[in-house]
């Protein structure tokens, strides 16, 4: 590329050629090659544009803490943003593009951004785009700072989740982790070994117990232990189109997982997650060609990469020696060493002396020079205070700058598991301040090798503080944490957020050491003063499709279908969703819209015979000694006067007062209670019995038993209901007068068990035949024929709520909220008057309870033809509140086509024959007449025929 | 994600469990003021530290249990079966077995 930039040496390892793509641009790289490795060897200086700045950067780690070199993978369907190049393995046809920069990486217009960078300190967006409204703003604002692109399309691979358990889990396949995985599996241990790269110990293999996951990051702690990790299982095969792809998903074969997630409970989390080196501070110290000094030697070791031609390494501590060796061994030329310690380690200097390398002491760089690629570096001797600035400066030419700034180690997932966070000012950085009792911290995390003798001077102190980055992923200078402190956001989480210091993906990985002295310094404290900001996670992005797992498309959640679902769908039911239950709509004919089929379902019901499946109707069985005592205390109703062969309607509530559930009760037998619930509660119902039952009521002999998956349900209804249900031959006698109205009957029919009901929520003679789930679809077969004659055809939820509503009858969770007490709805004298004590009862005489102005049930008749509508608001003529209810349910009269409605309104009981006005967004759309609940047939003389 | 020891079941995860509010709430007579009804419905102690509560094991035995737990540091000091009283190496402030057997006798 350019003939200064980093090439690959001599002795780089062999291995097979690997094409990929960078930008459209066809590139080579060699096996175990990361992204970033190969760009390096093939001359890259330039990876990205910044986020705010818009300026040239480089790859300058080599590691998960790498600010620029976040690039988006692959096109189409699969593609992804924020990948960063350190980590992701170089992959046959993989195709890379740089993420910020337009028009394009090497020439970005925004670069204009840079030059009026004084106008862009921190908070500028908080302060310049507050009129009208940042909404306004925002989308300009994204589009220029180039984030990522999200795939369009719905990801074509596949995820998988797999939780694990194990004694120890150790993270970090380095020297320390490798170690301690070993001694933990020799003695026997279950072990588990995390480790982020493809590097890991061949040999680990064959200890029984230890199980080795490379390319994995630990990303979260979590309470007691539980440790998520992200594994990369397999990149997408560029040969795998999408026509293999669907004729792999026909066969039936499974296909290839992209990322794993563990979810691994461990007896022992044992950390050895090493240490990140940190950056110096300095002016233009983001500029192409400066990298840290560790990551220059990554490259070097493990991928034969020399990271430039003329090399200077800048370093407040010994570890960058180390480097300058190698480096050496390897024949690159190391033009200087700047120590910004007054007195370095003699060895140290004798080794360079002899290694021809010159050191400068107490000295740091205080500027570059270049543009898009570094030329030189200005050196400036320290003062004998920092006050004193610098006494001279000199300029070194070079194309490669290593910065080491002292290490810190990685703590995150401690500080996740509640571990506490202390700056250690010997070692210049966040170190453990406390033990956690199943974590352990190993190896370099502990701060083994790191924290020896104490550090140099990490800041420059002259030179534009606006051009001195401390986060170079969000452009963060130091004059924005002098700015944010002017301003008085000065504690390290407020200054995060003013400044976006260390925020998103960064979360305190790269230059928080010298970003915590940074404040320390603006405020005039120590930085052992400051604290440090909450370590969340995850601790490096996640995809969404690793998160989700297998739950997406069919599998996100359960689909519950009652045992007529077939039946129904061959009759053209047009299914919808109600709860967990997948449940018709209605039975829209050909050519007839969803209104029109509910319209005709209403008037088939109020004039013929029609069926229905209620299946999901909640049915609970209570069965012991106590039952019926043990059901008497959830009612408001009196269940002792319940005689056998009748059905009491019931409603239930919490110990708050407040309406939970309404249903039915019979008597099965002495020792047997049924009840039924609504469709959406019989969980709920179940489990609340049951909480009852065990917590409460100890001594109370019975046992709830749900078994509403057990019963078909099948409502007939309909004038003609008792003539098609006679021809059936039940064995039992279905006239008036023997099985009236809330009657029930355990019985006989079509030679199976049949539980049957009279009772009505369409205000029609209506039969609810209970049969054993398997019979179900029968008897819906021979109802549909014994009614031929009569016109008989099922309807759908849609037309029985309308129907409901026309006879004023509840809907729980409809006509009533979390604030509905029995009164408000009519029920406040059954209430009130029942003898024993039951659930809630004590609540409904508390004084909000008993308020005057409470919201109470009414039926409202429009005045005009314009419909009503549910969630409309309601006001009365002398209203002084901005509201006085809202319609709960609605609909135009099966009989006339008049517009009615139930409510809820402020003392509606009292309000009759007033008028309200309707309000719907924002806007009065009509007046209403208040009227009593009940449109049709208010004697009831149709169900009870 | 807490790991719950369920004494018929062993450790599972929190997932599987239900959470239901603190134990051993004393409901008073029935025949108490309104204050002292609402002070039972809606005050809860909700301290930093040991705290009584129970759990059902919803996607397990399904069966009500009791725990200690720290609500500072999620340690479950004690786990012991609904109906028991509390173990008397621990007690906690405010907190008595009071009488449920009000609802269902008649006023």
């Amino acid at each position: 590329m350019t003939g200064r930039g980093p090439y690959r040496i001599g002795n780089a390892p062999a291995g097979a050629a690997i094409e990929f793509r960078f930008d459209g641009k066809i590139l080579r790289g060699i096996e175990g090659d990361t992204v970033a490795s190969a760009l390096l060897a093939n001359g890259y200086r330039v990876v990205c544009r910044s986020f705010k700045y818009h300026r040239p950067r480089g790859i300058f780690t080599a590691g998960f803490a790498e600010p620029n070199a976040l690039v988006q993978l692959h096109a189409g369907a699969r593609t992804l943003p924020g990948a960063r190049a350190t980590l992701v393995p170089l992959s046959r046809g993989l195709e890379v593009f740089s993420a910020v920069g337009w028009p394009s990486r090497s020439w970005d217009a925004l670069r204009a951004i840079d030059f009026a960078h004084s106008v862009f300190a921190a908070g500028f967006y908080n302060k310049a785009f507050m009129w009208p409204s940042w909404h306004v703003y925002e989308p300009i604002i994204r589009s220029l700072a180039g984030f990522g692109r999200a795939p369009a399309e719905p990801d074509p691979d596949h995820y998988d989740t797999q939780h694990a358990h194990c004694d120890v889990l150790v993270i970090g396949g380095g020297a320390a982790g490798t170690a301690a995985a070993r001694a933990a599996a020799e003695a026997g241990r279950r072990v588990i070994l995390v480790e982020q790269t493809a590097n890991t110990e061949r040999a680990l293999e064959s200890l029984p117990t230890l199980q080795v996951l490379s390319r994995t990051m630990a990303f979260a702690c979590y309470d007691h232990n539980l440790l998520a990790l992200a594994q990369s299982v397999g990149d997408p095969d560029p040969d795998l189109g999408p026509e293999a792809e669907r004729r792999s998903g026909e066969s039936g074969h499974p296909q290839p997982v992209r990322e794993r997630l563990w979810l691994v409970r461990a007896g022992k989390v044992v950390l050895a997650t090493g240490a990140l080196e940190q950056p110096l501070i300095f002016t233009n110290n983001d500029r192409p060609g400066i990298m840290l000094a560790g990551a220059a030697s990554l490259y070097l070791r493990r991928h034969g990469i020399a990271p430039g031609r003329e090399v200077v390494i800048a370093t407040n501590n010994d570890s960058a020696y180390a480097v300058v060796r190698e480096l050496r061994q390897s024949g690159v030329n190391v033009v200087a060493v700047v120590d910004s310690r007054v007195a370095p380690p003699n060895e140290l200097l004798r080794e360079m002396k002899d290694l021809a390398v010159e050191v400068q002491t107490h000295s740091m760089p205080v500027d570059t020079k270049g543009f898009s690629a570094l030329q030189a570096v200005i050196v400036g001797t320290l003062g004998r205070s920092p006050g004193e600035g610098v006494t001279r400066t000199r300029r070194i030419a070079c194309d490669t700058l290593l910065v080491s700034g002292g290490w810190s180690p990685t703590l995150h997932l401690f500080a996740q598991a509640g571990g506490k966070l202390a700056y250690a000012s010997t070692a210049g950085t966040l170190m453990p301040a406390n033990s956690l009792p199943d974590m352990e911290i190993i190896g370099a995390a502990a701060g083994q090798g790191i924290a020896i003798g104490s550090l140099g001077e990490r800041v420059s102190p002259v030179g534009p503080k606006s051009r001195q980055w401390l986060d170079l992923r969000h452009d963060v200078t130091v004059a924005d944490i002098e700015l944010s402190v002017r301003e008085n956001f000065t504690t390290v989480e407020h200054i995060k957020r003013y400044t976006t210091l260390g925020m998103s993906v960064d979360q305190g990985k790269l230059g928080q050491a010298p970003a915590l002295e940074v404040i320390a310094r603006a405020r005039g404290v120590q930085p052992a003063e400051l604290g440090h900001t909450t370590f969340r996670p995850p601790f490096v992005p996640i995809t969404l499709g690793t998160l989700v797992g297998r739950n997406v498309g069919a599998l996100y959640a359960p689909i519950r279908r009652s045992p007529l679902y077939e039946v129904q769908a061959s009759a053209g039911a047009f299914f919808d969703d109600y709860g967990e239950w997948q449940r018709p709509s209605a039975f829209p004919r050909a050519g007839e819209s969803p209104e029109a089929a509910i319209t005709r379902e209403v008037k088939l019901v109020r004039n013929g015979v029609a069926i229905y499946d209620a299946s999901p109707l909640g049915k609970i069985e209570l069965l012991g000694p106590d039952a019926r005592e043990f059901a008497d205390r959830f009612y408001i109703n009196n269940l002792k006067t319940l005689e056998p062969g009748r059905a009491r309607y019931g409603i239930m509530l919490r110990e708050t007062g407040i309406i939970f559930d309404d249903g039915t009760i019979v008597t099965l037998d002495d020792d047997r209670v049924l009840l039924t619930t609504t469709s959406g509660g019989a969980a709920r119902v179940a489990a609340w019995l049951e909480e009852w039952r065990q917590c409460e009521w100890r001594g109370l002999r019975v046992v709830v038993s749900p078994v509403t998956e057990q019963w078909g349900t099948l409502a007939l209804t309909g004038v003609h209901a008792r003539t098609v249900l006679e021809r059936l031959k039940p064995a039992c006698d279905l006239s008036n007068a023997a099985f009236p109205h809330l009657g029930f009957r355990a019985t006989q029919l079509l030679g199976t068990e049949a539980r049957i009901y009279r009772v009505s929520f369409s205000g029609e003679l209506t039969y609810e035949i209970n049969v054993p789930a398997h019979k179900a679809a029968a008897l819906w077969s021979a109802l549909l024929e014994e009614g031929q004659d009569f016109g008989i055809a099922p309807y759908g939820i849609e037309a029985l709520l309308h129907l409901r509503m026309e006879k004023g009858f509840l809907h729980i969770g409809s006509d009533t909220d979390g604030t509905t007490v029995p009164d408000d709805v009519g029920f406040g004298k059954p209430a009130a008057s029942k003898a024993t004590h039951y659930v809630g009862k004590r609540s409904l005489t508390l004084p909000e309870n008993v308020r005057p102005d409470r919201l109470q049930l009414t039926g409202l008749a429009g005045e005009g033809s314009m419909p009503l509508t549910v969630g409309s608001h309601l006001r009365l003529s002398d209203s002084t509140e901005p509201t006085d209810g809202w319609i709960t349910s609605a609909g135009l009269l099966s009989t006339d086509g008049k517009p009615v409605a139930m409510a809820m309104l402020r003392a509606g009981r009292s309000q009759t024959n007033k008028t309200v006005t309707v309000h719907d967004g924002g806007q009065v759309i009509g007046t209403a007449r208040v009227v009593p609940p009940v449109f049709y047939d208010p004697s009831g003389a149709r169900m009870h025929a | 994600m807490l790991y719950i020891p369920c004494p018929y079941c062993g450790h599972r995860d929190e997932t599987e469990f239900t959470y239901g509010g603190p134990s051993h709430v004393t409901r008073p007579e029935l025949t108490c003021s309104d204050r002292e009804w609402t002070h039972y419905l809606y005050h809860r102690q909700n301290p930093k530290g040991p705290y009584r509560e129970r759990w059902l094991h919803t996607f397990g035995c399904g069966r009500w249990f009791n725990i200690l737990r720290d609500t500072a540091t999620h340690e479950i000091l004690e786990v012991y079966l609904m109906g028991q009283s509390i173990p008397s190496s621990t007690t906690q402030p405010g907190a008595s077995v009071g009488s449920v057997a009000a609802i269902g006798s008649t006023p």
